[in-house]
């Protein structure tokens, strides 16, 4: 994982920054607002989204796992 | 408004929806009855359960207040007659989640520590003032009754589409959560949530898998859906002018959730900070797509509220759809108990002088309901999902105080207070002014954007809050 300056208080601030990833995926709307590539029948516009419900669970998991100082 | 050719329960279906419906009912309204009368009706171990829930009990908890009409009714609803805008409900479900990550575990071990129920509990213990507990209190009171109405407005939905004719279906469900939460208390919705959630589980499982195999698969499903939609505009899925309402809504629907009393109670109610964090790891998973299934199945309606029900009645077999619809009803009426159970509290508890007793509460929490009710006949909205949206702009100015007040920062309470004055007046007089409109066209140099009302009211009370405390230092942050 990140081991950025040797702090270690660093890194639990660096994991906790993944948490601002789905705001950023989920927000920037202008980004997904089409509807190719479709995945299974599914335009663009849902598939990216609907993605982003096992991803953010990921990016929770991996800060809870390596978040704490 | 239903085509004339449109298939009915019929009596297995109508048979099998009044077992469950009216089993859940008995099952709610009897429990305190058979725990045995005159148990303590105040009190932590009463409204928490003695916060000692772990993992999985709070995933049923959290998830399952969460879990209400507004999927199954409201956002099917707004998606079947607008298209992908109303799909702003998926982004608010998953974003939540972070949020919930990173605020609420703090706010669990501070209400844990000072013995607190509920958001103005804890606020007035950190600010020491009993003005800012009250409006916080009466700002939870009046966010959820419109909530408790949208999940009126579910119950009448499905008692309808089983062919109930006027006004019917509107008084049944009213008189059927009133005396669900009148004789059972909150060990109605406690003995009957884990039944709940069981068969909104089955019917949800159910749906997501027989209607697009029935339709021909999920690509059949989207490109029927877009012979639906009355503007479906070429290469992007959303129209023009609709990228900033879709994400200022999920954002403030996202901010606003967990701080509703019926959530927030199932929050403080586990057993401690990491129960909550590793709860959010799981709990994106009840995030579904119902509402798309809507569009696809070919159903013409000027309801749009009806849309999951005619899709159940077109597809399935009688029995299931009276199972469905049982599903359905109950999904409703559960949370909507426990919305106004929580509500009766905090008016016990915060807003009452001394500490109420258990007949105020009772008292409390029908009128509630009959104020519920009145929102539906005196408000009367376009859509059920309007209701949640206008409890979200009181809700949201709650924020400041409860969360923003877990800063290091030096808010005091005379300027949240303010603050919360300032957004409670100018999102109310907004939203009142446009007619219910969840969003507001602001026009900033000649284009006009749509924010969320919410929003651009509670940014009203950042500003007001940071600036006003200047200099008072007196009356600062308290520890906790």
């Amino acid at each position: 994982m990140i081991q950025a300056g040797g702090s270690r208080y660093l890194r639990p601030i660096l994991v906790h920054m993944l948490l601002l990833l789905p705001f950023v995926g989920l927000l920037w709307v202008p980004f997904y607002d089409r509807a190719t590539p479709a995945l299974f029948g599914f335009p663009f516009f849902y598939w990216y989204q609907l993605a982003w419900v096992p991803l953010t669970a990921m990016l929770i998991w991996i800060v809870w796992k390596f978040g704490r100082a | 408004m239903t085509a004339p050719s449109m298939p009915t329960a019929g009596w297995a279906g109508i048979a099998v929806f009044l077992v469950f419906f009216v089993a859940t009912i008995l099952l709610g309204a009897s429990a305190s009855w058979r725990k045995g009368r005159g148990r303590d009706k105040d009190g932590e171990d009463w409204s928490l359960g003695g916060r000692s829930f772990g993992t999985w009990v709070t995933w049923f908890i959290v998830g399952g207040d969460f879990y209400t009409a507004y999927t199954i009714i409201a956002v099917p609803a707004v998606v079947y007659a607008t298209g992908a805008y109303g799909f702003f409900a998926l982004p608010y479900t998953i974003i939540v989640y972070p949020f919930v990550y990173a605020v609420m575990p703090r706010l669990c071990q501070i209400a844990k520590q000072g013995g607190h129920v509920i958001a103005a509990d804890i606020v007035r213990a950190r600010f020491g003032s009993r003005s800012l507990e009250r409006a916080i209190g009466v700002t939870g009171l009046v966010s959820v009754v419109p909530y408790i109405a949208l999940q009126l407005v579910g119950i009448r939905t499905v008692l309808e589409a089983l062919g109930l004719p006027d006004e019917i279906p509107l008084i049944a469900a009213f008189l059927s959560l009133a005396a669900y939460t009148w004789f059972g208390g909150l060990d109605a919705p406690a003995t009957t949530a884990f039944l709940k959630d069981l068969m909104i589980y089955i019917v949800v499982i159910a749906a997501v898998t027989v209607i697009p195999l029935h339709l021909g698969g999920y690509g059949t499903m989207f490109a029927h859906a877009s012979v639906h939609l009355k503007a479906a505009p070429d290469g992007h899925v959303l129209g023009p002018g609709e990228s900033i309402p879709h994400a200022t809504l999920a954002l403030s629907s996202a901010l606003a959730a967990f701080l509703y009393p019926h959530t927030l109670t199932g929050v403080l109610a586990a057993h401690d900070a990491d129960t909550i964090r590793r709860n959010a790891v799981m709990l994106p998973a009840y995030t579904v797509l119902l509402g798309l299934m809507a569009h696809a199945a070919g159903i013409v309606t000027t309801l749009p509220s009806s849309v999951v029900p005619l899709l159940f009645l077109a597809i399935f077999p009688g029995w299931i759809v009276g199972f469905a619809f049982a599903a359905i009803a109950v999904g409703a009426l559960v949370p909507a108990a426990v919305m106004a159970i929580g509500a009766a509290s905090l008016v016990t508890r915060n807003l009452l002088p001394g500490r109420g007793n258990a007949r105020a509460a009772r008292t409390t929490a029908l009128l509630v309901k009959v104020a519920a009710l009145g929102c539906i006949l005196l408000l009367n909205p376009q859509f059920a999902i309007d209701l949640q949206l206008l409890g979200s702009v009181w809700m949201l100015q709650t924020l400041p105080a409860l969360v923003i007040g877990l800063l290091p920062l030096r808010l005091t309470a005379t300027g949240l207070l303010a603050g919360w004055a300032a957004g409670m007046a100018a999102g109310s007089w907004i939203v009142f002014a446009d007619g219910l409109k969840p969003v507001h066209a602001l026009h900033l140099d000649g284009s006009a954007i749509s924010i969320p009302t919410g929003l651009l009211a509670l940014n009203v009370v950042v500003s007001l809050a940071v600036s006003l405390p200047a200099r008072r230092g007196a009356t600062g942050t308290r520890a906790v």
